[in-house]
């Protein structure tokens, strides 16, 4: 079973929730943990694996062979991301076709379709994918390197070590792009961490617009449920979804965040809240 | 000799568009017989790389120079690499603007004048 936690908006508790989860299970079941937020990876700091395996991940780009090419432009009108410009010879000036590597998306259109065949792809470094253990619980995270704007291949090949007979909780980048799409897509649920403010609603109601349109059965966690206002819960009501647990705000639990040190720890009675969280999301897709 | 200039407006009267990717209209004119051609820019909407697609229109034209506000650093390598001479900084209306250009009282540059994404709508509007 595959459990994604996303959330919208930014800071609401999506690895606290996560890693929260996964060590109130670990004893009862096979649980892998993979941090797909790539960008800014910390689920590490709260589990401490001990990282046994490191692999590059890369996207193809492509490699323009000049002698080859005759400045036909058609790579050029197929990219949709404008990652390439081709330049013909003019004037007794050399043609040249230019490839922007940061602009590619990696899809390979351009050296399917060169009617030359003089484009081959190249590897280009985006990040590296860490494995390791962590007390009973397989990590998976992946860090993409500074700069780097191509986020979902690495995501996806944190998503390849998926082991369909454990429980695989997946820690989402916050937003609603396409990062937060490639984590949570084919997951059997997904758990919307959200604060009761205005821009925890708002975000909230994306987030949630996001994984009806992925067709995944979601539910709602309430991060610092005692500030702000009731809207979150009233919007929860109105449209049917179902509020899974709510944490109160709370220093200590500040603290012990701010240390490394996972709620449960500091807190062994939430354990079975979050034993509970699962409990229902096995309930809600076994009735799917 | 054809140059472009990146304008607000159709034609030579219209004040110079500020931004090289994302300007309204790219007027090509010959500066021997001020005879013009104004291209509405299509990607005016597009999520990025418009610089460099506009590189690639400018160079279709045969354009020698590109005269505009700002550019950014993907169209001035497309515009290198194509050979076009690059002025920024322009203002007042594209006719007033090829005139100072004929006098030689603009200067071109050797690098970007802005970051990436510098034309996007939300930002500089």
């Amino acid at each position: 079973m595959i459990i994604a936690v996303a959330s919208g908006k930014g800071g609401t508790g999506k690895t606290t929730v996560a890693v929260n989860l996964a060590l109130s299970m670990k004893d009862d079941c096979n649980v892998q943990f993979l941090d797909c937020d790539v960008e800014e990876p910390n689920a590490h700091i709260f589990l401490k694996p001990v990282i046994k395996e490191q692999n590059k991940g890369y996207i193809p780009v492509p490699e323009i062979d000049e002698a080859k090419c005759n400045f036909c432009g058609k790579c050029s009108k197929i990219c949709v991301y404008n990652a390439i410009a081709v330049l013909p010879p003019q004037n007794f000036k050399k043609g040249t076709t230019l490839v922007f590597n940061n602009l590619c998306h990696g899809c390979g259109a351009c050296s399917n379709l060169c009617p030359q065949n003089a484009i081959k792809e190249v590897h280009k470094e985006i990040g590296i994918i860490e494995k390791g253990d962590s007390d009973n619980i397989d990590f998976i995270h992946g860090r993409l390197n500074v700069g780097e704007a191509m986020a979902l291949p690495l995501i996806r090949k944190i998503k390849k070590n998926i082991s369909l007979e454990k429980i695989a909780i997946i820690d989402a980048p916050p937003g609603t792009s396409c990062p937060v799409v490639a984590s949570v897509k084919d997951s059997d649920y997904t758990i919307l961490v959200t604060e009761p403010t205005p821009f925890g609603l708002n975000d909230l109601i994306l987030a949630a617009g996001l994984v009806k349109k992925l067709k995944i059965p979601f539910g709602v966690v309430i991060n610092r449920s005692d500030i702000g206002n009731r809207e979150v819960e009233e919007y929860c009501q109105k449209e049917n979804i179902p509020v899974l647990m709510k944490i109160p705000f709370s220093k200590d639990i500040a603290i012990s965040y701010s240390k490394g040190i996972p709620v449960i720890e500091t807190f062994p009675k939430y354990i079975v809240h979050f034993q509970e969280i699962f409990n229902k999301i096995k309930d809600f897709t076994s009735n799917v | 000799m054809k140059i472009c200039v990146t304008s607000e407006g159709n034609n030579l009267d219209s004040k110079v568009d500020y931004r090289f990717g994302r300007c309204q209209y790219y007027i090509i004119v010959d500066t021997d017989t001020m005879e013009f051609e104004a291209i509405m820019n299509s990607n005016l909407e597009a999520m990025g790389g418009v610089g460099i697609q506009s590189a690639q229109l400018v160079a279709s034209k045969q354009a020698k120079a590109v005269i505009t506000g700002n550019v950014g650093p993907n169209a001035f390598q497309t515009l290198q690499a194509a050979g076009i001479e690059i002025f920024t900084g322009a203002s007042g209306t594209v006719k007033e603007t090829i005139e100072k250009y004929g006098k030689g009282e603009l200067s071109s540059v050797s690098s970007p004048s802005v970051g990436s994404k510098a034309g996007m709508p939300n930002k500089n509007k």
